[in-house]
């Protein structure tokens, strides 16, 4: 039998195997963190700070990234509490300006409510989330492509920019890329913000939702975890 | 290979090792004198004349000549110190060395024009005891750089080198190393200030299925305007390989690894010359000192990435992975480099370690405050009179190492602030000057002690345009990672920029505060975490200047370009013309013996007018 540890997530008392990371803890018991970087197929990575929640311990609390932090015995975690939300938003809003074109991330800045970026658009079309980067060397077995850069100028490429013998053209990268998936399409946006799906359906039914409707396209339906 | 006149000699047991002391120091009590020719800038210049100057006077047998590391006072390098008496002469310049040969070493007088000359009460110091700059130092770590030849192992044995080692191996058990580091109270001097015992005793207590331990040494020095483990790694190699034996004896370690900055080509070679020396007298290697114990020590080189100083980062970039950190919610005691235990120390940590083995743990923990023991050393540089490394003992105030040590401010300037830890430091404003210096009273000022960077400013700095010189490095050299610090850091720069360029909004204030809680909370790793320091505090404590540059567009201390414009006091200019020859823009004229004027459409504020003034005449307004 495996060893179990229990701990609180925004009130409920809930048990899981030893190594089970506080997002899947969450998730296993129904309550939705968002998420950008992760995907239950790959090593979480925590870079796009998304899924912060917030570990009280006794007096004192801190945020972590859910998708990395290991859940431990008698561990305090909420998940949306006032301090999350604060965050969060304007770690969403970072995102926005530089990569406004994501319906993932423009349907998300819906969901937390975000009615304005306060930052001047610098459109780099990439949030550097790693997902391609961990799927093509961990799924695909290929490490074709890698990071480049620090700071404001890191990138995704490969090796010298030319197209390496590794990559077998699988695609991958570009179906799990959460701005390639599926661009926004709703044109002017007021505000950095296109507010579009927003206005036509309910997006917290769309994070959670399989079927949510046209946008999916051709690609058929998936669920946004 | 370098150094090393004697014939090698592989030690075996801790009695050839005293056998060795012995000798040594009977080498060294031979001569009459010795010459320690110290600083990295012009020392090796000033060593090859007394060289070749001694050999010419046959004098080579009768003065030992030392060309040691850095002694910690750059103000006033290279410098020559002459032992015994420790006379002191600076500034030194190779033509002056014929001079000291012919009348100090040969004679008995002193080159008075060579002596240090206090600039508080004008009088010439001879010996270097009484010189302010060190008598109110308390230089345990950084003393022996000194009196020795980095290059010469022989000369650290003399000094006493090594014993603890000895006294680690033969006298008491790993437990009790790690028990006495643990109630010496010493903290890493990198600059979180993790208890380094207790962290010992994690990594010595974690599983290792293979018995696979490693210890690595952080050397990867990156803030602006820090040279501390430079210069330990330069002066005093062994005592930094001699802390790393230790503690790898005391965790399990048979493997070490310093990662130092690829920027430091004399640190790496002298470090190197070390280890070679060191492994040649059986101090590194199997079976150390007859011991049993064995270890060794690889050299890593980094490629110069600031945030390859955290330790994630750090054992990524070991990997030959990419240097960004990882969440450490696995601390690298448990699963560190290649997944095995790995602790990892600073260079000034080890280099302490040799002092608490050898003195015990109850006299380093009198020294300090209640929560930080023993020393630190700072590189105190900016606008103050005797820059340079400083060692001082924890709960000095801020003030005493500003005036005592530093000896003021240059020009008679007002102190402004100084700045300490580094580019995530925090600015502390001078009304808080006589704060103690450690670990938690910096914290809760808003700055940090990070690894000992201290910057001084006088009232000519501009605090905005200074937290965005940081937040523009931070920038630079966050690894890209995480949105906060990858995203944050940039719009904190462009808000910055834009107050500096005259064109700050109501409300950036408030948006620089938020993205400052922002990076603090939610960042990976303590690059962005404290990233936002720099803007935090100064914004706590200058906050008038902010708001003088967004609401009146008005730079006070004169610095930011594009909120000031330069004109001419026509009651102190007396016509001399040398502003209006100076200027590059030909932006001044006026007739001779007239005051002149300055045509701010063509004036591009260079400041030259300004330098060139012998009549305090030009305004910056």
């Amino acid at each position: 039998m495996e060893n179990m540890v229990e701990l609180t997530i925004d009130g409920i008392k809930t048990r899981v195997p030893e190594g089970t990371t506080v997002l899947e803890a969450a998730r296993n018991i129904g309550i939705v963190i968002p998420t950008l970087c992760y995907h239950p197929g790959l090593t979480p990575y925590g870079a796009c700070r998304v899924c912060l929640v917030e570990v009280v311990r006794g007096s004192s609390s801190r945020l972590e990234a859910s998708c990395t932090l290991p859940a431990q015995n008698g561990m305090v975690v909420y998940t949306n509490s006032e301090k999350v939300q604060k965050i969060r938003k304007v770690v969403v809003e970072l995102l926005l300006a530089s990569c406004p074109n994501s319906k993932k991330l423009q349907d998300l800045a819906a969901s937390l409510g975000i009615n304005k970026v306060r930052f001047e658009i610098k459109d780099r079309n990439c949030i550097l989330c790693g997902l391609c980067v961990r799927y093509c060397k961990e799924q695909m077995q290929s490490g074709g492509i890698g990071f480049v850069g620090r700071g404001t100028a890191r990138r995704v490429g490969t090796a010298f920019d030319v197209t390496p013998e590794e990559c077998r053209n699988c695609g991958g990268c570009e179906w799990i890329c959460p701005v390639c998936e599926r661009a926004c399409t709703a044109g002017n946006l007021v505000n950095g913000l296109c507010g579009g799906c927003q206005n036509l359906m309910p997006v917290e039914t769309c994070l959670i939702c399989i079927k949510c409707s046209e946008s999916v396209g051709p690609k058929g339906h998936k669920t946004f975890w | 290979m370098q150094g090393g006149q004697g014939k090698m000699v592989r030690l075996k047991s801790r009695d050839e090792l005293e056998q060795l002391r012995k000798e040594a120091k009977q080498k060294r009590a031979a001569f009459e004198f010795m010459v320690a020719v110290g600083c990295e800038h012009g020392a090796e210049r000033v060593s090859a004349v007394f060289k070749e100057e001694l050999q010419r006077r046959g004098l080579s047998k009768r003065i030992a000549l030392k060309t040691t590391g850095c002694h910690g006072f750059c103000e006033c390098g290279p410098l020559v110190v002459l032992h015994p008496e420790k006379i002191l002469y600076v500034r030194v310049k190779p033509d002056d060395v014929p001079e000291i040969v012919e009348k100090s070493l040969i004679g008995k007088e002193v080159v008075e024009r060579l002596l240090y000359v206090d600039p508080a009460t004008g009088k010439k110091i001879m010996r270097e005891d009484d010189v302010p700059f060190y008598k109110k130092q308390m230089r345990l770590v950084l003393g022996n750089n000194g009196l020795i030849d980095p290059t010469e192992i022989e000369d650290y044995i003399a000094i006493g080198g090594y014993s603890a080692l000895a006294k680690a191996l033969f006298e008491i058990t790993p437990e009790q190393i790690i028990d006495e580091v643990k109630r010496s109270g010493l903290r890493g001097r990198g600059g979180a200030g993790f208890p380094t015992g207790r962290k010992w005793e994690a990594c010595r207590n974690a599983p290792a299925p293979d018995g696979v331990r490693y210890v690595i040494c952080n050397a990867d020095e990156g803030d602006p305007g820090a040279y501390m483990d430079r210069s330990l790694l330069e002066g005093n190699p062994h005592s930094v390989i001699e802390g790393m034996i230790i503690g790898a004896f005391a965790i399990g370690a048979h493997q070490g690894f310093v990662y130092v900055r690829h920027e430091y080509p004399l640190a790496v070679k002298n470090l190197g010359i070390a280890l070679e020396q060191a492994r040649q007298y059986g101090l590194l290697g199997k079976d150390i000192l007859g011991s049993g114990f064995d270890f060794d020590i690889e050299i890593c080189r980094g490629g110069g990435a600031f945030v390859c100083g955290e330790s994630t980062a750090l054992i990524a970039s070991l990997e030959g992975k990419i240097g960004e950190p990882r969440p450490k919610h696995i601390h690298t005691t448990t699963s560190g480099l290649h997944g095995k235990p790995t602790n990892l120390n600073n260079v000034e940590t080890w280099a302490n370690v040799p002092l608490i083995i050898n003195r015990g743990a109850d006299w380093y923990s009198k020294i300090g405050t209640a929560t930080s023991k023993g020393t630190k050393i700072f590189s105190l540089v900016g606008k103050v009179n005797n820059t340079g490394l400083v060692e001082v003992p924890m709960g000095i105030t801020l003030r005493e190492i500003v005036y005592g040590i530093g000896g003021g401010l240059r020009d008679g300037k007002r102190l402004k602030a100084v700045q300490t830890g580094g580019p995530s430091g925090g600015c502390i404003p001078a009304s808080l000057l006589d704060t103690q210096v450690d670990f938690e009273k910096l914290t809760e000022i808003g700055s940090m002690m990070g690894s000992g960077g201290m910057i001084v400013m006088d009232e000519d700095t501009c605090m905005v345009d200074l937290a965005r010189y940081f937040v523009k490095f931070l920038t630079e050299e966050s690894c890209g990672k995480c949105t906060p610090c990858r995203e944050g850091l940039d719009r904190m720069l462009d808000i910055l920029t834009r107050i500096v360029e005259g064109k700050g909004r109501d409300g950036d204030i408030e948006l620089l505060e938020e993205l400052g809680v922002v990076l603090k909370e939610a960042s990976l790793c303590g690059l962005g975490k404290t990233a936002a320091n720099p803007v935090l505090s100064t914004i706590r404590y200058f906050r008038d200047e902010y708001e003088a540059h967004i609401k009146d567009k008005r730079c006070p201390a004169g610095v930011c370009r594009a909120l000031i414009t330069f004109s001419i006091d026509e009651e102190k200019c007396t016509g001399c013309g040398a502003c209006a020859k100076a200027c590059p823009q030909n932006a001044i004229t006026g007739a001779k013996k007239q005051p002149h004027k300055i045509d701010t459409d063509k004036c591009i504020k260079c400041g030259i007018c300004r330098t060139v003034c012998k009549f305090d005449a030009i305004k910056v307004v």
